[in-house]
């Protein structure tokens, strides 16, 4: 409750000087932006460089460790032959698949246990032994009971997005400010209206941090699960790359993997922060 | 309009925090309910909105004892308590039923009244300690309550915000009069706005005394009438040797 402590300037002051300040702020980031962006590059840009180098002259052995020209071709040669397209598709409508799955359970696992303390009773215990397993664990019994085709991967990546969600569900729900609901309460809100009208909002910002690490463990599984057993996928090309020796198909599915990934929590991290601009956060990144 | 509370206590876990409180409201009174922390002004406050319900005795609103919040009362908190996901406006809004139009009109009334009317699309977060408290000034008045409760509504703001706000408060009610119960350990604040300063004392706390202020009108702060009731309060509660 820190930032509602007063300060002694004048009332209307702090309204009036806020918009020519904002003004001059977004003026001001995109040259700063663009200058923290080079500053970051130097690094792997001299990293990049020198493996190159190091790689022509021979001194890492082409079959262990690739020149960077090499994988970037090896990813070029795959987008122009058509194949590169198939396992990416295939990949990230797994994760997507499995992501959409997972967070459905947690949504309502975690809302009936956040809201109910007899649901709270009845399945929280279990889950929470449940989460214990490392979900990995899980495999050979989803091989065994699934096969190795398509339900068993996606019910994989499901279960290690369900957890984060529903565990940030939860938390987001029983720690809503007793205060707020007291708000409510003054109002004459009846449980369904406190709950849509003042716990959802006030958990909403848990909820989207679940899912941003939901997401994260999606990508993780998913490589798990092709690298189990897949004909198609970038889990799939990592297998391929081992088994015919080729170092540069490897790091191509890494960089791929590393991108995908950065770019779909690029877009949840979007939605965080149109969802949320009201937060009192310095971070905007 | 009629607040009356007959023999009002309340016991947690075994320990009885107030006892047998009773007092009666005139409609478009002030009262104060004045202690030391520790008191119960704050439970008996409670009490009465509805928010506690685990009290014995009965508050009777307009005749009503049923043990819940009710609709002609108003809460204003001692932080102000804004839902942060919603702008000024919107919080000022947030107990009205109705057309979104007629709810947005009757909100700016308000947020006019406090002197808010250009910061109505801001959000809690960039509001200072006085602004912050004036929204829930103006979002507990919009529901026009018979009864306005305050608990200790000012207590965490700078002097010179303190002394606006009960300025404000004191215009709101001449355009409003509204019954209002204030809790208070702020003596100057209590003879200041009330017209009947009621002490809570002891553990558990219990009326130990009533002070009519008699004085109409703006009072004065400091003035000769005001010291005198403060000096006779603080012998009162013994921190004061005469």
């Amino acid at each position: 409750m820190t930032k509602y402590q007063s300060e002694a300037a004048p009332i209307f002051e702090a309204s009036k000087q806020r918009k020519p300040k904002q003004l001059t702020q977004s003026a001001k980031a995109k040259p700063k932006n663009l200058r923290l962006f080079l500053i970051g590059s130097i690094l792997p840009i001299l990293l990049i460089a020198t493996w190159e180098m190091l790689s022509r002259v021979g001194v890492f052995p082409a079959y262990q460790l690739p020149a960077p020209s090499t994988v970037v071709s090896t990813i070029t040669g795959m987008a122009i032959d058509g194949s590169l397209w198939g396992h990416i598709g295939i990949t990230v409508y797994r994760v997507f698949l499995g992501f959409v799955f997972g967070t459905a359970a947690a949504v309502v696992l975690g809302s009936l246990v956040g809201f109910y303390a007899n649901a709270e009773r009845l399945f929280d215990p279990l889950i929470q032994a449940f989460r214990s397993i490392p979900s990995l664990a899980w495999v050979p019994l989803f091989i065994l009971w699934m096969g190795i085709g398509e339900p068993a991967k996606i019910t994989m990546i499901a279960v290690g997005v369900f957890f984060p969600v529903y565990l940030n569900i939860v938390s987001g729900i029983s720690n809503v400010d007793r205060k707020l609901i007291e708000v409510g309460k003054m109002y004459g809100l009846n449980t369904w209206q406190l709950i849509r009208r003042i716990i959802l909002p006030a958990s909403l910002p848990s909820f989207l941090v679940g899912l941003r690490s939901g997401l994260g463990l999606g990508w993780m599984f998913v490589v798990a699960a092709e690298l189990m057993g897949a004909s198609q996928g970038l889990g799939y090309l990592l297998v391929v790359g081992q088994n015919t020796l080729s170092p540069e198909i490897i790091l191509a599915s890494i960089i791929l993997f590393a991108v995908i990934g950065k770019l779909s929590d690029w877009m949840l991290k979007r939605i965080e922060i149109k969802a949320l601009h009201w937060q009192d956060r310095a971070v905007k990144s | 309009m009629s607040l009356v509370l007959e023999q009002v206590s309340r016991t947690f876990g075994g320990k009885q925090v107030i006892r047998n409180v009773s007092l009666t409201a005139e409609p478009g009174e002030i009262i104060g309910l004045l202690g030391t922390s520790g008191c119960g002004k704050s439970t008996l406050l409670r009490a009465i909105s509805g928010l506690d319900t685990e009290y014995s005795g009965t508050v009777s609103i307009n005749g009503d004892t049923a043990k819940q919040v009710h609709k002609a009362t108003g809460f204003i908190f001692q932080e102000p308590r804004l839902l942060p996901w919603l702008t000024v406006l919107e919080n000022v809004r947030f107990g009205l039923e109705g057309k979104k139009e007629d709810k947005n009109a009757i909100a700016r009334k308000y947020l006019k009244s406090v002197g808010l009317a250009e910061s109505e699309a801001l959000y809690p977060r960039e509001l200072s300690g006085g602004m912050a408290q004036r929204v829930a000034i103006a979002r507990a008045l919009v529901t026009s309550p018979e009864i306005l409760l305050l608990d200790e509504p000012f207590s965490a703001l700078d002097a010179f915000t303190k002394m606006q706000l009960q300025d404000l408060l004191l215009e709101v009610w001449k355009e409003f009069r509204t019954t209002i119960v204030l809790v208070t350990h702020d003596i100057d604040e209590a003879l200041y706005l009330c017209d009947r300063v009621l002490m809570l004392r002891g553990a558990p706390g219990e009326i130990s005394r009533e002070l009519a202020v008699n004085q109409q009108g703006p009072r004065l702060r400091g003035s000769e009438e005001l010291t005198k009731a403060k000096a006779e309060i603080l012998a009162d509660l013994k921190l004061v040797v005469n």
